[in-house]
């Protein structure tokens, strides 16, 4: 058993909470499914043979451990020691699947017959489908109409893997929208139907679920480093927060590591106060969507206010517990990046080191040229997607 | 006494509670709606406080609350409309919505301002159970109101004798696993669920909801509860009675009663 899916992180209380925030905020339709979940999820992870092909599928079929790769032009260019994470070499092109894979043997053994999933940037819904075509699991997914529109190859990557993909059209179209349509979708289905969500989201026992799947990534971080450069603790984790499933798996090993900066990058839209902007954690409040307590955009009145950035996965307008509760006890540094910075930090990756990365990943990339980091200092970033999905887009800003 | 608890000590039978969207069709509809069910005879009624993002309703109601918002509809301006409501309503009235808006405003102001125009009850679905225990429940008792919590056919035995001992006024049984205004009819799953429960000699009575629409549905759910309640289907009603609303009200009751 690795220590990565048994330690507990994040301070998390038996009820969910990580100070403030989280919880379990649901109408007693949904009561059933998620209480069995938390009476469940930690007791099969814990199990032997979960273990074992759980591993197993992160080695075989994910094609885990990714790489921790040297950007040498990249590093020249900053000043700095960058080694970029490569989440964008999973399977399906995206952390995603490391989640995928966990919920599936949880669902499996909870005897569940169908999975539904919502998909903003069509990332979690392309590892959702791909996990379900692998274990012959009928596939339902939810996505805003919006992001059909412009995340069609992942639609049809869906498709092609046997999902059933169905259009969110409330709202703003959007990935909050495509999330109501799931949680609808599983009250009305509650007996036989696992809700794979995609970050650390929604009601406890999900954020920590997620988090704990995700923490591979931080596992894999600290042991190449010390290969590479004899010490496991780098001086900064870089990473775009959306939902912040990303984040929590490239922050997790580092929480009580204070030698540790951990820098998340959310999607400033058109800029943080130009009313076009997913910048939570700038704009936000407390509040609850999705099941839990947290940091969200919303008005006054408490209605919550639809986002906008170019990239689908971070058009979100909250972010996981875990994350307000890092804004908030600031261990984390919360930045934010516009459209028009993360598509010059996508253009400059692919033509610095030969790399496309996703959108949402290039939000991320664009905080180093604010860095200011140190010769000798060692900043990883975690490159959690690739970029073909985002081609259409990229060349209309070339 | 809390007129909720008054009206189920009155013994009547066949109770019918409607649910509206506060600011549907129009914003200042909310009074003419509410005095309209009381004379058409309406026992009960729950207002909805309109939210961005209602996951346990389906899409007649999403709809409404959307349309009330862009109407203009908040929490302030429900007070406003609510103001000298007394002078006229005798009905209990119940405030259902999502908790976020009533967070925002603030939970203690939020009952004061209850008590002040005269509200019995709250059902706020997304408010878990330990959180009102915790950190609510002092505050809805000093402003005399009623919290009413939902059971579905999968609520166990255990959670349902849980929910009947924090439980005053009544307990909201949702018919079937769905969204509002998902599915219509009463099935024999659905029967032998009423049953179990009905055996089960809770001390807070019951109302039923989900797919109640008409007489038939509304009967049969009376058979099984104190009476039934009716969302979905009565904002098709005002949908459609919207330049109209006291006739359309009048014949809708008068066809369900």
């Amino acid at each position: 058993m690795t220590e990565t899916t048994t330690k507990p992180a994040f301070g998390v209380t038996e009820r969910g909470y990580y100070g403030d925030f989280g919880g379990a905020y649901i109408p007693e339709m949904l009561y059933p499914n998620v209480e069995e979940l938390r009476q469940n999820y930690l007791k099969i992870m814990a199990e032997p043979d979960f273990q074992i092909e759980f591993q197993a599928l992160l080695r075989d079929f994910v094609g885990r451990p990714t790489p921790l790769f040297f950007a040498k032009r990249l590093s020249e260019k900053y000043g700095c020691k960058i080694y970029l994470k490569r989440e964008d070499l999973c399977h399906t092109g995206a952390h995603k699947v490391n989640n995928t894979v966990g919920q599936i043997l949880i669902a499996k053994r909870l005897k569940k017959q169908r999975i539904v999933a919502e998909t903003g940037a069509g990332q979690h819904g392309v590892a959702t489908a791909t996990v379900c075509a692998l274990m012959g699991m009928e596939c339902i997914i939810y996505m805003g109409e919006l992001d059909i529109e412009r995340q069609a190859p992942n639609v049809a990557r869906m498709q092609m893997l046997g999902a059933e993909v169905r259009p969110a059209k409330s709202g703003s179209k959007t990935l909050k929208d495509a999330t109501n349509e799931a949680m609808r979708h599983w009250i009305n289905n509650p007996v036989d139907t696992h809700y794979i969500i995609g970050s650390v989201v929604g009601p406890h026992p999900y954020p920590d679920m997620v988090a704990r799947f995700q923490a591979v990534i931080s596992e894999e971080i600290k042991k190449q480093l010390v290969e590479k450069e004899g010490r496991p603790n780098p001086d900064y984790v870089l990473a775009c927060v959306g939902g912040g499933s990303n984040a929590a798996g490239a922050f997790y090993h580092f929480l009580d590591e204070p030698s540790v900066r951990l820098i998340a990058v959310e999607a400033a839209g058109r800029g943080i106060d130009s009313g076009h902007s997913a910048a939570t954690t700038a704009l936000g409040k407390p509040g609850i969507l999705h099941g839990s307590r947290t940091i969200l955009m919303q008005t006054n009145d408490g209605q919550v206010v639809e986002p906008y950035s170019i990239s689908a996965g971070l058009d979100y307008p909250g972010i996981g517990p875990i994350h307000a509760h890092l804004f908030k006890s600031g261990r984390a540094e919360f930045y934010a990046a516009t459209d028009q910075e993360a598509l010059e930090a996508s253009l400059e990756l692919s033509r610095t080191e030969g790399i496309i990365p996703a959108l949402e990943t290039a939000h991320a990339l664009a905080y180093l040229k604010n860095l200011n980091a140190k010769p000798h200092e060692i900043v990883v970033i975690n490159l959690s997607g690739r970029g073909d999905k985002d081609l259409n887009t990229y060349m209309k800003h070339l | 006494m809390n007129r909720i608890t008054e009206v189920f000590q009155n013994g009547k039978a066949n109770l019918l509670n409607v649910y509206f969207t506060a600011g549907y069709p129009n914003l200042n509809d909310t009074a003419t709606v509410l005095q309209a069910l009381q004379d058409e005879g309406a026992d009960l009624v729950e207002i909805g406080m309109p939210y961005s993002d209602p996951v346990a309703d389906g899409e007649t109601i999403q709809q409404s609350n959307q349309q009330a918002l862009e109407n203009g509809m908040t929490v302030a301006v429900l007070f406003e409309q609510l103001q000298n409501v007394r002078d006229r309503v005798t009905l209990p009235i119940l405030l259902m919505g999502y908790l976020n808006p009533v967070v925002q405003f603030g939970v203690e102001n939020f009952c004061k301002k209850c008590q002040e125009v005269g509200v019995d009850g709250l059902i706020l679905p997304d408010m878990p159970m330990d959180v009102y225990l915790d950190d609510y429940k002092t505050i809805f008792e000093k402003y005399g109101l009623l919290n009413i919590f939902l059971i579905t056919p999968q609520t166990s035995d255990a959670r349902v004798r849980q929910i009947d001992g924090v439980s005053q006024g009544f307990i909201y049984m949702v018919s079937s696993a769905s969204v509002t205004g998902a599915q219509s009819g009463v099935s024999a799953g659905m029967e032998a669920y009423f049953a179990r429960i009905n055996a089960m000699g809770l001390h807070n009575p019951r109302l039923i909801g989900f797919g109640i629409k008409d007489r038939d549905t509304f009967q049969t759910a009376c058979q099984h509860a104190k009476g039934a309640i009716i969302g979905s289907q009565f904002i098709r009603v005002l949908q459609e009675n919207a330049h109209d609303l006291q006739p359309g009200i009048g014949a809708f009751l008068r066809s369900v009663k």
